[in-house]
């Protein structure tokens, strides 16, 4: 078990990555820290992705020099799962972020546990 | 090829477009395009799902030019033109009757961004029902979250944002969970379109390879899109989120958008790992008993709520667990009742969120129970309506409810005795708690109010429109008539079920 982990050391990586980006997401009260844990999680899944495409000894999947051999490039199928996954991640950063700025306008504190308090105590 | 068999990918299409003009128009002239989009999605869903009647079985539309294990595709058969025919009919008849107090929850001038994310919430529903490929799944999951998201965040109170986060971040985790799931599926059998992955995944289990990654896999989808469905544990966004949106975007989350995510957990169970090998994995056995505490906790919290929209939103809660209870006995009769239970849901759903609105409404805007007496005569389309769906969902005969109550017990007596057991005791229990909060609010809506307290009610500042109220009502109507004629509707379901095995 242990030698199976080394050897695909990207993907240990990536999910123990996944994992603090994960607990960062669920556990922090911060909700920058929150958003930096999102991000944390999305990146450890496209090196996960990318890990997975890769075939040493291969270039990258653009045609150079006019060559069409698809032995001599990588699998370029994960790589454009990564592209559509930045894209999502992207996007969901900004829709946090714009959340964010909207609450701390409103309540002054990024505290998500405090600001439930405060909006609790708001009259609806 | 006839026209038809193009319809699917029309309507996928002409909602995203409509996603897009929308975001340009002014709130007139967008909230009539989406009326329009959705009503022409609806007669394109109904051709569709006419057409599969007739041919025989299903069909898949390549999406580009690229043939089938590297390009796109949508797969269509009776199951999917079934469930898009009548989600569309409802999100058409959501729309007609739950808008006309938008104008309290949403500035005006923003209006037209509330219905670019309907668009796209009912586009990515589409190809929820549609897809055949499970990134492109993935992809238009994000879309849905994001929409559903914004349609929370539309109303600008404390409440709503608090909500709106919360619900995020669930979304966001269940979301990571789900993209690391597909990418070990894809990492063990190196394919995203459906058929081909489930041929790789039942050759793996033959040879007995991967166990333990694949037991991984289906955990993580399976919890991934549990948490976005509300499933009991994870359901501590919901409540929240139904309750302080705006009732018709309330009515789109809970009717319409959950439901997406649970069809696509049953298509991943059925058409890419196959229900043997899930079978295998014991968990089916867990999504059984979250369903059944589903039942029972969703209905006990319902019961406490003293405000008729989080009582409403809760009682969502308990019917996700319906839901589950069904896939989770495993059986095709079982994943077909769950399947029934969603369209009836889907139905009332939208009608009861948005008759408790205009109830509300008309109690100047006070949604304690107490306030809410006389209410039905005050706003006699929204107390009709919600009686009627209240039946529904308590499981009177010849309402929908009371078909897919039958539907699940019967598929309950066939099973080991501990199941069936569990199975007829939680449905008992849980509809005596149905009965218990629904009747009494609707005794509660019809009780005569003193005279004082009648003339104390202030008008409300956008009553319903003859429009809505007729609409209202005939969404009200389809659970009566799908609880009369189930007969079509639960043949396509165990047609289309038969043919994605």
């Amino acid at each position: 078990m242990p030698q199976q982990l080394l050897v695909n050391i990207e993907q240990t990586f990536a999910v123990i990555l996944f994992g603090i980006g994960f607990t960062l997401l669920l556990l922090h009260r911060n909700l920058l820290k929150k958003i930096i844990g999102l991000n944390i999680m999305d990146t450890a899944v496209f090196l996960f992705l990318t890990s997975m495409g890769f075939i040493s000894g291969r270039e990258p999947p653009i045609v150079t020099n006019g060559i069409t051999d698809a032995s001599l490039y990588i699998n370029p199928v994960p790589s454009g799962l990564v592209l559509t996954g930045i894209v999502v991640a992207v996007s969901f950063t900004a829709l946090m972020l714009a959340l964010t700025i909207r609450l701390y306008r409103r309540y002054r504190t990024l505290d998500i546990d405090r600001i439930t308090l405060l909006a609790r105590k708001e009259v609806n | 090829m006839s026209l038809v068999q193009n319809f699917p990918f029309f309507s996928i299409f002409l909602c995203i477009f409509g996603g897009v003009v929308t975001s340009v128009l002014n709130k007139k002239a967008a909230r009539r395009v989406t009326l329009c989009i959705s009503a022409i999605v609806f007669l394109m869903s109904a051709t569709v799902w006419h057409y599969t009647l007739s041919a025989t079985g299903s069909y898949s539309f390549m999406m580009g030019h690229f043939p089938a294990p590297f390009g796109n595709e949508i797969r269509i058969g009776r199951l999917e033109a079934v469930m898009a025919t009548l989600f569309s009919f409802i999100m058409f008849m959501t729309l007609l009757s739950g808008l006309f107090n938008l104008d309290n929850h949403a500035q005006p001038q923003k209006q037209n961004l509330f219905f670019v994310m309907v668009d796209l919430s009912l586009a990515a529903l589409l190809v929820m029902l549609y897809t055949n490929d499970l990134f492109t799944a993935y992809v238009f999951i994000e879309i849905m979250t994001i929409a559903s998201c914004a349609l929370i965040m539309v109303r600008q109170n404390g409440h709503t944002l608090v909500s709106a986060t919360r619900y995020m971040i669930m979304n966001l985790l269940a979301s990571g969970i789900t993209l690391l799931g597909i990418s070990m599926l894809y990492g063990i059998t190196g394919h995203l379109l459906m058929p081909q992955l489930k041929q790789a995944v039942s050759v793996i289990h033959q040879r007995g390879l991967y166990s333990v990654p694949l037991t991984v896999v289906v955990l993580l989808l399976t919890v991934g899109l549990s948490i976005k469905s509300a499933l009991f544990p994870f359901h501590s966004w919901a409540p929240d989120a139904y309750g302080n949106a705006p009732p018709v975007s309330a009515a789109i989350l809970s009717g319409l958008v959950s439901k997406g995510y649970i069809f696509l957990l049953i298509k991943i169970f059925y058409r890419v790992i196959g229900m043997d090998v899930v079978r295998s994995q014991h968990i089916l056995e867990v999504l059984f008993v979250f369903g059944i505490a589903g039942m029972l906790i969703g209905s006990v919290s319902a019961v406490r709520q003293r405000d008729i929209r989080r009582m409403v939103a809760y009682s969502s809660v308990a019917q996700i667990g319906y839901v589950f209870m069904g896939i989770g006995m495993g059986t095709a009769a079982g994943t077909a009742a769950a399947l029934f239970h969603m369209v009836a849901h889907a139905a009332a759903k939208p009608v009861l969120f948005i008759s408790s609105a205009a109830l509300t409404d008309a109690s100047g805007d006070h949604k304690r129970f107490h306030f809410l007496h006389g209410a039905g005569y005050r706003c006699k389309a929204a107390g009709v309506s919600f009686s009627i769906t209240a039946m529904s969902m308590v499981g009177i005969p010849l309402t929908a409810g009371f078909i897919s109550k039958v539907r699940l017990s019967l598929a309950g007596m066939v099973l080991p005795d501990a199941y069936r057991f569990a199975v007829l005791f939680t449905l008992a229990i849980s509809t005596l708690l149905n009965a218990v909060y629904f009747l009494h609010t609707v005794v509660s809506v019809y009780r005569k109010a003193s005279p004082e307290a009648q003339q104390a009610v202030p008008c409300p500042l956008h009553p319903m429109t003859l429009q809505s109220k007729v609409s209202l009502v005939i969404l009200a109507l389809l659970t009566l008539i799908l609880g009369v004629l189930s007969g079509p509707v639960m043949q396509s379901i165990f047609a289309g079920l038969r043919s994605f095995s």
